[in-house]
């Protein structure tokens, strides 16, 4: 057993940590979130030269990591820092584009010269009341796409969108005809849209198929776990830092055996997270994956509901306000439970594994 | 025993019934139905059109304007407005500090203030919390020091909702520092126009600006303007509190919004499935509405205890705790069916008049917000850890 994180991540999250604080500090953070696309640009360009999207990808893509504990790694920073930006995206849909050796444009993606994003849940259609899909037609290198898909994160900012449908996956050019994008600010900072094709022509992305579809969104799973884990480390120690300071009724309200105890019941709920982000990713590569992402992803979704709503609670007034970083880790905690599935889904898939098995 | 509406309650059902039918505004109801924000006019206009029935103040004496309606009654009333999605009657003037004047206030001070509160001249808000004032609200430390024929106020008043509409604040204000802190509290009435008063927004983390800072510099107030005696304001202050938190327990809101959510459920597909025939989305929303239903009873059987003369303080607290944990779950829930599209926040779209495209199915627009805005159910009115001391200490004697 070894529960080290090994030298070479180490650097790259302490590198990607003192690079966040100096250049995504809370002010920053504030004003980058009222922007149209909620995240920095140039920005995104220093983390891609500093490695950080490279790590998510393995050696023979162009990256130089790509192991579920490297993705974990460069997910926590962004936990810590909170920090907005396309991660998720690139990690997934660049996923997609190795597995097709789409190598040129995965070696843009990750130079950070330019942004994809990955259009996968269907879109809510007002008129039917239901999802509403995208369809494929077309042979060889001539596919078109039409249909929709909803909440695409940083669809705006993209400028490729790989694009699923069944278990096939496209890319498209940001801009192209029959593409078209309507897209709004996110709750939790960061932004998205809704994506419209219309006959809009398409690059199959061969070799890519249901199971690597899968994988991706396993990934996918296992830096949101990552990431709520070390947004659930901040919000604790806001929270523990708060009830040392507070005073009510002439003592700090640590001192108060009632949230005393939650705060316990919490920090261990946290290491039980901890665990699971970790069991997820050492079984990536294993039959078990499954398994074990469905569970990284429940306890994700219960615990950090715990833990956004203690904090606040636990803050009082103060935990509500905008300008405290707090309520941003709050609100950022519970969204992450809904993205790729939420508790119910992943316990759900759990109970269907268990059955099989 | 006996749950069921007696005749003459079935008929009062229906007279309020009829009235929501004929004089709540559309326009009124499909705000708050779709979870919009309300604006002060609104507010004022359902006030008013309340005020015109004579039903604007159900927990007065009649001589100031009251009905003399039954606990049932109230209770049909409040369920029956929430129901037809009533704006919310803004309760600062109407449901805290009028209880506080009939009780302890002089028979001029009601007959000057009971009408203006009713016919909407004045707006009220609530001038208690301080920075370092929360739970530990007697250790509050706004200042009023008596001159002549005035007090001189200064201090600071914070998480004042809806001060920036309000035309007066009923503030506690420490008047005696040298005894035990809650034998030097008076409560003080002061108008908002005063010279040294200013109001300062404070953002809540739904970017929504509901609640303010409230600095009182020099601020003259004519001592006609304390309630009660000098230094008993505590006692006061905790009178109007029971009525805070009941009124906080919202049973009537969350009878509606669990309609609401009961729709949703089973309306809305996840993965192809109904929620509703989700077992484990089916389980959360049993379970709330089996805990609202024992709600209902519970606070109607306090509430009829009062009526006989019991005082509803610790049981009060009860209801808060249980109040609030149901219609934060309701929300919770809310957010829960939205499922992805709990994520895009469109902020615009709260106000009236917003014609863009909707954002996934159009019910979920405010659900998230909504959610993190509820937040502040658990904490304001005493948070629900103050009420379980209160329960702790007044009913378990532990
Ligand atoms: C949206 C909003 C609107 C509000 N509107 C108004 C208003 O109009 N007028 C007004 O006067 N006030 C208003 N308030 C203030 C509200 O009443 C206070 O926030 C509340 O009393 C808690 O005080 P605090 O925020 O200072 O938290 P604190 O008192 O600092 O409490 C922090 C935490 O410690 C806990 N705690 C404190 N003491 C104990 C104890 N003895 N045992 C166990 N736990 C304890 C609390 O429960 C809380 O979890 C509002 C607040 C909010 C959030």
């Amino acid at each position: 057993m070894d529960f080290a994180i090994g030298e070479d991540r180490q650097m790259l999250a302490d590198t990607m940590s003192r690079f966040l604080a100096k250049n995504f500090d809370w002010e920053k953070r504030l004003k980058v979130i009222e922007t149209e696309h909620g995240f920095d640009r140039a920005m995104w360009s220093e983390l891609a030269e500093l490695g950080v999207l490279g790590a998510l990808f393995s050696e023979d893509v162009g990256g130089f990591g790509g192991s579920a504990f490297d993705i974990g790694v460069v997910f926590a920073e962004v936990g810590r820092a909170i920090a907005t930006g396309p991660f998720l995206e690139t990690l997934m849909a660049g996923h997609l584009l190795a597995a097709a050796g789409e190598s040129e444009v995965l070696e843009s993606v990750i130079g950070g010269e330019r942004i994809v994003t990955l259009a996968h849940a269907p879109a809510h259609d007002a008129e039917s009341g239901e999802d509403r899909d995208v369809t494929a037609s077309g042979s060889g290198d001539d596919w078109t796409l039409d249909g929709a898909k909803g909440v695409v994160g940083y669809l705006g900012a993209a400028d490729l969108i790989v694009v699923t449908s069944g278990d096939k996956a496209f890319l498209v050019e940001a801009g192209g005809t029959g593409v078209s994008v309507s897209d709004y600010r996110m709750v939790d900072g960061g932004s998205g849209g809704e994506l419209h094709l219309s006959g809009a022509s398409a690059k199959l992305l061969s070799g890519v198929d249901a199971g690597t579809i899968a994988a991706a969104e396993a990934a996918g799973v296992v830096a949101l776990s990552w990431e709520g884990v070390a947004v659930m480390d901040q919000l604790r120690d806001q929270t523990l830092e708060y009830m040392r300071t507070r005073k009510q009724f002439g003592v700090p309200i640590g001192k108060f055996q009632a949230l005393q105890h939650r705060m316990a019941t919490l920090a261990l709920e946290i290491e039980q997270a901890r665990s699971s982000s970790i069991n997820a990713a050492a079984f990536f590569d294993k039959p078990e994956r499954d398994r074990f992402v469905a569970a990284a992803k429940y306890t994700l979704g219960k615990v950090g509901n715990l833990a956004a709503e203690e904090a606040i609670q636990i803050h009082g007034g103060i935990g509500m306000t905008w300008e405290l970083p707090l309520s941003h880790y709050a609100k950022r905690m519970v969204i992450l439970g809904h993205l790729l599935g939420d508790e119910d889904e992943h316990l759900s898939r759990y109970i269907e594994l268990l059955r099989a098995a | 025993m006996n749950l069921e509406y007696t005749p003459e309650e079935e008929a009062f059902r229906e007279e309020v019934r009829t009235f929501l039918k004929e004089k709540l505004p559309a326009r009124l109801s499909s705000k708050v139905r779709e979870g919009k924000h309300l604006t002060k006019a609104d507010m004022e206009e359902w006030h008013a059109i309340l005020n015109e029935k004579g039903w604007l103040a159900p927990h007065w004496p009649e001589k100031y304007g009251g009905t003399d309606w039954s606990v049932m009654q109230k209770f049909i009333f409040e369920t029956e407005t929430a129901m037809a999605h009533a704006p919310r009657i803004v309760p600062f003037g109407l449901s805290m500090l009028a209880p506080v004047l009939i009780k302890y206030g002089t028979e001029e001070q009601c007959r000057h203030y009971l009408p203006r509160i009713l016919d909407g001249t004045d707006w009220w808000c609530q001038g208690y919390s301080e920075p370092g004032a929360g739970s530990d609200l007697a250790s509050l430390k706004t200042s009023a020091v008596r001159e002549g024929d005035h007090y001189i106020v200064n201090g600071q008043k914070t998480w004042t909702t809806l001060g920036q509409h309000a035309d007066w604040i009923f503030c506690l204000v420490r008047t005696d520092s040298s005894g035990k802190k809650q034998e030097g509290i008076s409560f003080l009435l002061i108008d908002m126009k005063s010279p040294g008063i200013e109001v300062r927004p404070i953002k809540l983390l739904d970017g929504d600006a509901e609640v303010n800072e409230v600095f009182f510099t020099d601020v003259k107030v004519p001592v006609e303007n304390l309630v009660g005696e000098e230094n008993k304001g505590w006692t006061y202050a905790k009178y109007l509190l029971t009525y805070e938190r009941t009124n906080i327990a919202g049973i009537g809101a969350s009878m509606a919004a669990l309609e609401q959510l009961k729709h949703v459920a089973r309306t809305t597909k996840k993965n192809g499935t109904l929620l509703i025939d989700d077992p484990l989305f089916a389980q959360r929303l049993a379970r709330l509405e089996i805990d609202l239903e024992n709600m209902k009873t519970t606070n109607l059987r306090v509430l009829d205890a009062a009526g006989k003369g019991g005082a509803p303080v610790a049981e009060s607290s009860m209801l808060k705790i249980r109040g609030t944990e149901i219609r934060q779950e309701i929300g919770a829930l809310m957010r829960r069916a939205a499922g992805r599209y709990a994520q895009p926040f469109v902020a615009e779209s709260l106000e009236e008049g917003y014609n863009g495209t909707p954002i996934g199915p159009e019910w979920t627009g405010p659900v998230s917000s909504q959610y993190f805005n509820n937040r502040k159910l658990s904490i304001f009115g005493g948070s629900n850890e103050v009420q379980r001391e209160i329960i702790t200490k007044a009913i378990l004697e532990l």
